[in-house]
């Protein structure tokens, strides 16, 4: 069993969309550059964690290989919503952890061009009712016993928190996207990259009240990768090369435990807390310690009600969080700093290994003018919906 | 034809409910598998519990009272889906989380967190049979 595991090399391609290519040539594109970062190559790798969740039957780890080289390790295709990406760096890090691998290369990617609107049916027209699935349904019920669209789903969630706490309405949740927006007009690798005033936040056209279009993530392209290494197999590397490798403090991964309305509402907070839990005591840090924080905010109100899962701010108080200025970039605890999935994208599958590059990228001190200085400290977080939620912690090498 | 084949032609009915667990009838009405061990309750069928595991239910109807916990005003659906509605999260009078429209408000955006609602039923579309479809909602009270 191997003691510590570290990132040797990472690397993402900007979001966006690539109509020219396909997420094989994405995903191979930052495995090749990951493998660089870290001065090693494929034939250095004795694992791949492959993520992608709209190709998930594709053998998509495989694939890659044919492009960067097949030199028969074991590959483990995976897809875990919206974390599949942090479950690919977490079943690389397993591989190392239990003393199976020395080294191995984490991969997420995404293809998902202008994809639109996720979830919520289509109304059939011409039918015979006939009761069908768990739920004897006769007919769709997305529109008519609720929304199971996204934008809806997590706006539920975020009204769901301003039930319970003061100080949270439409204006806090536009800040949220206001501060990403900001933010990733300094990332060159973010999908948009452009300011919006809070009027225009909060014009822009509604999807789902009190997420306007400014405050969802976009649909797009993209690949990151990170290549994991053993502490052990560190110390064998260059001085140069140990210096910027980055210590993984935690790794967790957390699913849904029973709540009463998580039938009706999945539940997005419970599994997160315990995540954050588990994570800042296998860290031994508590959020305090954390100088940046990359959370899954895929609709602004998500990100919000995460500053009260991850311990970011006190217990309810997510609305004087947001209105102190404690997440912006030269705030107490920058948060997003990428410009987020609202910003920078969410090729889903890429998303929890581009927060892991992300931070990575800080506390090695090359983040370029969106550099957190002095940076030593950072967590990425990410969920999926059914539910999973994976939590790193990364350390600057001391 | 004979009287026996007759016999045989399917009964199609007035009325279905747009999910199971919606009874209809003189008094409609929420129907919900409850766990008899712990009392965790499911809209679904459940091979056991996820709560607590264990694997006998039995069934309670759910109170019609409810007060809105949560919701989002959409205003971007799939195609079809008439535009805005009030998704909503309530929590019963007996403590049953339930995911449903809001229905019968004039202006979407007079939806607050907090406000009394009580069951409703109505038709929300007709097959080629001409069996109407029955959903249910939350009315404001």
């Amino acid at each position: 069993m191997n003691d510590a595991v570290w990132v040797l090399g990472t690397s993402m391609t900007r979001f966006g969309r690539y109509p020219e290519l396909d997420a094989v040539d994405l995903a191979s594109r930052a495995c090749l550059d990951a493998l660089a970062d870290g001065g090693v190559t494929i034939h250095d790798m004795d694992v791949m964690g492959a993520g992608t969740l709209f190709q998930a039957q594709a053998g998509m780890g495989q694939r890659i290989q044919k492009q960067i080289g097949q030199t028969g390790i074991p590959v483990f295709n995976v897809t875990n919503a919206c974390a599949t990406g942090a479950t690919a760096i977490r079943t690389v890090y397993l591989a190392i952890k239990a003393g199976e691998a020395q080294m191995g290369l984490a991969v997420g990617v995404e293809q998902m061009g202008k994809m639109g609107l996720l979830r919520g049916g289509a109304k059939d027209e011409a039918k015979v009712y006939e009761p069908a699935g768990r739920y004897g349904a006769v007919a769709p019920i997305d529109g008519i016993l609720g929304t199971e669209t996204m934008p809806g789903v997590f706006a539920q969630a975020g009204m769901g928190y301003a039930y319970e706490n003061d100080g949270v309405g439409f204006e806090q949740f536009a800040k949220v996207a206001y501060k990403n927006h900001l933010h990733s007009t300094l990332n060159p690798l973010a999908q948009y990259r452009k300011e919006f005033s809070m009027e225009e936040i909060m014009g822009s056209p509604v999807q789902s009240y009190p997420n306007t279009l400014l405050m969802c993530c976009p649909t797009g392209d993209g690949a990151a990768a990170a290549v994991l290494v053993s502490e052990e197999r560190l110390r064998s590397l260059p001085t140069e090369v140990q210096k910027r490798a980055v210590k993984i403090s935690a790794s967790v991964l957390t699913s849904d435990p029973w709540v009463e309305s998580g039938q009706v509402q999945p539940d997005v907070n419970t599994l997160t807390r315990n995540a954050a839990a588990q994570a800042y005591e296998a860290a031994g840090v508590g959020p305090e310690d954390l100088d940046l924080v990359e959370l899954h905010d895929c609709f602004a109100t998500a990100e919000l009600i995460h500053y009260d899962n991850l311990g970011l701010c006190e217990r309810g108080g997510a609305g004087d969080f947001i209105d102190s200025g404690a997440p912006f970039r030269d705030g107490r605890i920058p948060v997003n700093v990428s410009g987020g999935l609202i910003s920078k994208g969410h090729p889903i599958g890429a998303t929890g290994v581009a927060n892991v590059y992300e931070v990575t990228t800080h506390l090695r001190g090359e983040a370029g003018d969106r550099q957190v200085e002095g940076a030593k400290v950072g967590l990425a977080h990410v969920i999926g919906l059914g539910s999973a939620c994976g939590i790193h912690i990364l350390e600057k090498a001391a | 034809m004979s009287d026996d084949t007759a016999g045989d032609a399917p009964v199609i009915p007035e009325r279905l409910p747009i999910v199971d667990y919606l009874q209809l009838g003189d008094d409609p009405h929420l129907l919900a598998n409850e766990c008899t061990n712990c009392g965790a309750r499911f809209f679904d069928r459940r091979n056991a519990c996820a709560k607590c595991g264990k694997a006998e239910f039995g069934s309670a109807r759910v109170a019609d009272d409810a007060v809105l916990k949560s919701f989002s005003i959409v205003h971007r659906a799939a195609p079809g889906i008439p535009v805005p509605y009030v998704s909503a999260i309530v929590e019963t009078g007996d403590g049953t989380s339930v995911r449903a429209n809001v229905v019968g408000l004039d202006d979407p955006m007079t939806a607050e967190l907090g406000m009394s609602l009580v069951f409703t039923t109505y038709g929300c579309g007709t097959d080629d049979n001409g069996t109407e479809c029955v959903a249910f909602g939350y009315a404001s009270v």
